[in-house]
């Protein structure tokens, strides 16, 4: 066992939330050393031979579930794709049962998304296997604050210190709150920036400064984190118009100018150009690192993958 | 189930604190009871010599008080019997030292007609355990639109009107409701929330909602409506009470109208004075309730209503779910929680921890609420149904599935070492609940 892993002992995976510094740099630490390996021509290791990793989705994604599936493919383990929809949910099995099914086979990691807050936590709960939480409802999406987290510490060295302005649909989105605990945590300095019914109660409780105007938001900003409109989840007014969002919240070059001139832009996609983020911006080679979040994406999902099923291997051993 | 006295069978509980909250008597001595009355009260019932034809019952010093009256209380029949039913809701009140329960409207089908009204109080009458007075619902099938047959319902014995879970959101429906009742001199029971500003929420709204990524209830939700009822009030006359109040705001605003003279009257229910919205933790469904479990300055506050009167009930607003409905993420579990049970040590807490005075705080669920509904009992006096618990307030046991009667194990207090328990529970003169066997002493 090397001593990155030492450093990160849970079973599981459910959230950012409560994790020690030490715990963070251990899982970026651990994924850094993915990077260069993704990037090469062999891109398989044979690390998780044998094991059963169960991607759950119960809501629809195409990156995540395609990252996690090509985490575990290249680390020579089993990946099995579950895709199951809200409405057959609805049609009787619950989510605990869905799960002690699939705990009957044995496998070595579930990765669930859903769209309910706290059903990873309510999963790890009747499962004895790990459980990854691949997003859960508006509460967390642990692998996505790691992997910009990854993003950010590769290109400006650290995160200590700097300023990061995350900004959008606040209200709704787990990426905001992983984000915010993940760097809040980690020594940098968080300002969320959103209408005000974009954003949830008591927000600045969680150690963040609140901002309604893009240029006081975004004034000497090193990083600029756009969230994605979940218009899915929207259920009333939020706001009057997209032509009236992106007016004022939509980022362009204009609004940008007001962050540092070398000021990384970010978006953990899918994008609604021309809603959240202007198509040139977010095109821009020279600011833009969306591309980037996602290659950064397999590399922290192949170390959280590697990572737990130590941690289960441990626990095999100790309880048998 | 204890032994069924002939009608003239005479037993005396002797050795007894009894405590009677309202007449604030606190005397050492006993009870006589003949058949299912009390005959005396007294310090020396027998002071010369005992009769012989009197059954003797020494309660060795423990607390003898009225049966607890409990005026909020979801018993699962007819329509959700997998989750209680008044069989199972009778054993738990029992074993609660509950006498007496008002039962909610929310059932399946709706009391909304005289057979509902009717097919409860036969039932329980049946059963024989605690004894069952039905709330009738205001609105026809609950849904706030077409107002129930109320006096027909209030001569079907209903004591009372209220639409239950659901608060009637209709200002006009409201108005209507409150008039006709002024016709027939009755009382609308209403659990104030703005349905829809609370909308799809599932906790209080705060930081801790925020955190987990909850819809959150705002505590305003609350006191909009008891302030719109109150305004109401004004045009219609007659008597409102409130239900599970819950925020600092509308017992303040219950407080004021009470100061004005209003005829308002409000319960709050154990977990809102005992708990807060910390204990929904890690998205524990057992403490999801309706209304919410609110911020500490608000569980302080209703100590403060309960403290100075502004509170005149408490209510156990028991609420039984099956597994399957709270096993489930968050926002998808049923709310409420089981209360028959913890009625009696929750109450005891605010005596405990040095709230208020024990008979003041057994009057809030024993001569209050029987004074409030009109209801038998709740007192103990000469001619008074010989409804009455012996409780040992200090013995310590802890809340779990394996201590709760109630069919469904729901307990927003789940895991709590709590103080205080019904050793015996008399109803009518029977012993129904009496896992020492004292009757047969």
């Amino acid at each position: 066992m090397n001593q990155n892993n030492d450093l990160y002992q849970k079973r599981h995976l459910l959230g950012i939330e409560g994790l020690s510094p030490k715990e963070i740099s251990a899982l970026l630490d651990k994924s850094e050393t993915y990077v260069a390996q993704n990037r090469s021509a062999d891109k398989k290791k044979t690390t998780l031979r044998g094991r059963t990793i169960i991607n759950l989705f119960f809501e629809d994604s195409t990156r995540t579930r395609t990252s996690f599936e090509l985490a575990g493919k290249r680390l020579g383990g089993d990946v099995i794709n579950m895709s199951i929809s809200t409405s057959s949910i609805k049609k009787g099995e619950t989510l605990v049962d869905t799960s002690m099914t699939l705990n009957a086979m044995h496998p070595d990691v579930l990765v669930v998304r859903h769209p309910e807050s706290g059903a990873a936590k309510l999963l790890s709960e009747k499962v004895n296997c790990a459980v990854i939480n691949g997003g859960d409802g508006s509460h967390e999406h642990p692998t996505q604050a790691l992997l910009d987290a990854l993003t950010i510490r590769r290109r400006r060295g650290k995160l200590n210190g700097l300023e990061v302005a995350i900004c959008g649909d606040i209200l709704h989105s787990r990426v905001a709150r992983s984000n915010i605990h993940l760097l809040t945590t980690m020594g940098a300095r968080v300002r969320l920036i959103a209408p005000k019914t974009l954003l949830p109660a008591k927000v600045e409780k969680l150690g963040v400064e609140v901002f309604h105007n893009m240029d006081q938001g975004l004034k000497g900003a090193d990083i600029v984190m756009m969230l994605r409109l979940q218009r899915e989840r929207m259920h009333g007014n939020f706001f009057p118009s997209i032509r009236e969002y992106f007016n004022f919240f939509g980022l362009d070059y204009k609004k940008l100018s007001a962050a540092k001139s070398d000021a990384l832009i970010m978006h953990p996609g899918p994008m609604n150009r021309g809603v959240e983020i202007d198509s040139e911006v977010a095109d821009d080679i020279g600011r833009s690192v969306i591309r980037e979040q996602v290659e950064m994406g397999v590399a922290v999902r192949m170390a959280c993958l590697e990572i737990l099923t130590e941690n289960f291997d441990g626990s095999r051993v100790s309880s048998s | 189930m204890g032994i069924n006295p002939d009608t003239h069978q005479r037993r005396a509980f002797l050795n007894a604190h009894v405590l009677d909250p309202g007449s604030g008597s606190d005397i050492l001595g006993g009870v006589l009871v003949e058949g299912k009355k009390i005959l005396d009260v007294g310090q020396s019932l027998f002071s010369n010599s005992l009769p012989t034809d009197v059954q003797i019952i020494d309660c060795k010093g423990s607390y003898l008080i009225p049966g607890l009256i409990d005026i909020r209380a979801h018993l699962g029949e007819p329509g959700d019997e997998q989750k209680e039913t008044l069989a199972t809701a009778g054993r738990a009140a029992t074993a609660g030292g509950v006498t007496s329960i008002i039962c909610l409207p929310n059932t399946n089908p709706v009391i909304d007609d005289m057979s509902g009204v009717e097919f409860v109080a036969r039932r329980a009458r049946k059963l024989g355990l605690a004894k069952v007075y039905p709330y009738a619902a205001v609105t026809k099938k609950l849904e706030g639109i077409e107002i129930a047959e109320l006096g027909m319902l209030s001569e079907a014995g209903a004591v009372a009107f209220t639409d239950g879970f659901k608060s009637i959101s209709n200002s006009r429906v409201m108005l209507q409701a409150l008039n006709y009742a002024k016709t027939f001199d009755l009382m609308i029971v209403q659990k104030p929330e703005d349905l829809i500003l609370s909308g799809a929420s599932s906790m209080n709204e705060g930081e801790i909602a925020t955190r987990l990524g909850l819809t959150g209830n705002p505590p305003q939700s609350e006191v909009i409506i008891v302030e719109r009822d109150l305004r109401i009030l004004e045009i219609t006359g007659g008597k409102i009470h409130f239900s599970n109040l819950s925020t600092k705001e509308s017992i303040d605003v219950v407080r004021r109208a009470k100061e004005r003279g209003q005829n308002v009257s409000c319960d709050t229910a154990p977990p809102y004075f005992a708990l807060n919205e910390l204990a929904v933790g890690d998205y524990r469904t057992f403490a999801k309730l309706s209304p919410p479990l609110r911020a500490e300055s608000d569980r302080q506050s209703v100590i403060d209503g309960l403290k100075d009167g502004t509170i005149d009930v408490i209510a156990s607003d028991h609420c039984p779910q099956d597994e399957e409905s709270k096993r489930l993420p968050f926002s998808q579990a049923a709310s409420g929680g089981v209360g028959l049970e913890t009625l009696l040590p929750i109450t005891l807490e605010l005596f405990h921890n040095g709230h208020l005075s024990l008979l003041d705080a057994l009057s809030f669920v024993t001569s209050k609420p029987a004074k409030l509904f009109g209801l038998p009992g709740g007192r103990l006096e000469k001619n008074a149904a010989a409804d009455f618990a012996l409780v040992d307030i200090d013995i310590g046991w802890q809340v779990s599935e394996k201590t709760l009667s109630s069919k469904s194990k729901n307990s927003p207090f789940d895991g709590r070492p709590v103080q205080g328990r019904a050793i015996t529970t008399v109803i009518d003169g029977r012993f129904v609940h009496d896992p020492n066997e004292l009757a047969n002493t």
